[in-house]
């Protein structure tokens, strides 16, 4: 389970996220949905300890995270998968070298072993013959993929997905939230995804918090949020025409 | 000056991080033999051409400032050999690699941040600066005296053509100047120099690089910044270890 509580985070004087608590559920997909620039990035980046927040808490089961020093948050570390915005794959590096790069780091598996891991996550995200690609050879939902292959290579307790499906078509989107939602319920694995796409709230949300201005307004399941008496939600939610004529509808 | 200092305590801080125990010492090794063929053996091109052409020109110019019976023709040997080992191998090559390995540097390290890879690194718990930093100065500090040694070679034999060539000294002169009083610790002083100054160049760059913010716009400065203040501080030791050294 991870908890928050109470996180502050400010740059420069400007607070970014205020007083933030939120226990995300194990073995399910929660997501931090808000409008872009309400701070989900940052609460996300302090989970993970890439930001050190001002005050407040994170606990990942019984261990407070947000105080171990870099050694000792290795082995919490050594447990998460992210998939960054632009997917964040090593350049130099070919698929198999990117998706490798953890075991090679962290584990005493023979190249044999390595590859036979390589090639599993790679099928399993459905990339095939693509192992000696360079990613400014991939599209957009490739690179997901192949970022995705990688988080998952050392079989992650917790995995962090920052705008997933930014930058792709609607089809592919929706195949890297299945892909997400996939992988969440067959390794039980707990998993924070950051968005502002409405279809992958209804597509793969158990748990939703929304965010506005650096607080959090609301959480609950995705069947609540269309019944919402949050005034900001529901500015949020129903955004465009096809979704007002909806919440019409709904009334 | 306040700027100034937690610039420095930030650098400073970043060497700390970059020498600490590495997590895989075989992948450093692999990444050091890359980096010693991407900064070092691509080097040797532009530090051939440039001490080639080095050469030439001091030899013409101490031909030509010393057309004087007084002085003897070997004179222009000697001059060359000199410059080339006192001042060029060393400090001259250091702030042309400051433009070609220090930008290269601050900008690979710097597209990196932007584009997230370093995040992506901390989250496997990778010590990024030493996994990216360690193996380009272990690189750049075997590699770059090699470089000063061959331009110290490339610059004579330069100079060597030029001079009979232009016909302003004789093949005999020129060597029999290059052998006179020639001074061994004036190659250890010019490879200690090369020594200090790659460490300059790199630590300097990749500093810029690892802490941009921002986008490409921030790169391409962070890159310029790094060839910069390597090139002033690279002046700056000359001065401190030529007195240190020489004195």
């Amino acid at each position: 389970m991870i908890k928050v509580k109470n996180l502050d985070k400010s740059f420069n004087g400007r607070m970014v996220l205020e007083n933030i608590s939120v226990t995300f559920e194990p073995g399910k997909t929660n997501l931090i949905i808000g409008k872009s620039g309400s701070g989900k990035t940052v609460l996300l980046k302090s989970i993970v300890g890439l930001l050190e927040p001002d005050a407040g808490e994170v606990w990942f089961e019984n261990t407070l995270f947000n105080k171990l020093d870099f050694a000792a948050k290795k082995d919490i570390r050594s447990q998460m998968g992210m998939l960054f915005q632009g997917s964040a794959l090593f350049d130099s590096l070919t698929v198999e070298q990117n998706v490798g790069f953890p075991l090679d780091m962290f584990t005493r598996k023979t190249p044999e072993e390595k590859l036979d891991r390589i090639n599993f996550c790679l099928n399993r995200v459905n990339i095939i013959n693509s192992n000696k690609l360079f990613p400014s050879e991939l599209s957009g939902g490739m690179k997901k993929r192949v970022a995705i292959a990688r988080a998952i290579a050392l079989n992650p307790k917790y995995l962090f997905c920052d705008e997933p499906n930014s930058g792709l078509d609607p089809v592919t989107a929706i195949l890297i939230d299945e892909l997400i939602k996939e992988l969440t319920e067959e390794y039980s694995i707990t998993t924070i995804v950051n968005t502002h796409d409405m279809n992958s709230v209804m597509e793969i949300g158990e748990k939703i918090i929304f965010i506005s201005d650096g607080q959090k307004c609301w959480e609950g399941s995705k069947n609540e949020i269309l019944r919402s008496d949050c005034e900001p939600l529901n500015e949020f939610v129903f955004a465009n025409s096809l979704a007002k004529q909806l919440r019409e509808g709904l009334k | 000056m306040f700027k100034f200092l937690s610039q420095l305590g930030l650098y400073f801080l970043l060497l700390k991080k970059v020498f600490s125990k590495p997590e895989r010492p075989s992948l450093y090794y692999k990444q050091t033999m890359r980096e010693l063929v991407y900064l070092g053996l691509n080097s040797i091109g532009i530090i051939a051409i440039i001490s080639f052409f080095m050469g030439a020109v001091i030899t013409l110019q101490t031909a030509y400032n010393t057309e004087n019976p007084i002085y003897p023709k070997y004179l222009i040997g000697l001059g060359c050999r000199d410059s080339i080992i006192l001042e060029f191998s060393s400090t001259v090559a250091s702030l042309i690699l400051a433009g070609k390995v220090g930008s290269n540097i601050a900008s690979e390290i710097g597209t990196m941040r932007v584009t997230e890879q370093i995040d992506a690194l901390e989250i496997m718990g990778v010590n990024s600066a030493s996994y990216l930093i360690l193996p380009k100065l272990i690189a750049t500090l075997i590699f770059n005296p090699v470089l000063a040694l061959l331009g110290i070679v490339i610059g004579i034999f330069g100079g060597w053509i030029a001079g009979t060539w232009a016909g302003v000294v004789s093949s005999e002169d020129f060597i029999y100047g290059i052998q006179y009083a020639f001074i061994p610790y004036y190659i250890t002083y010019s490879l200690v120099k090369m020594v200090f100054f790659a460490f300059i160049i790199t630590s300097v760059s990749a500093f810029q690089g690892y802490y941009v913010a921002g986008g490409s716009l921030e790169v391409g400065r962070a890159s310029t910044k790094a060839v910069v203040y390597s090139s002033v501080l690279i002046l700056l030791f000359n001065v401190i270890l030529t007195q240190l050294l020489l004195s």
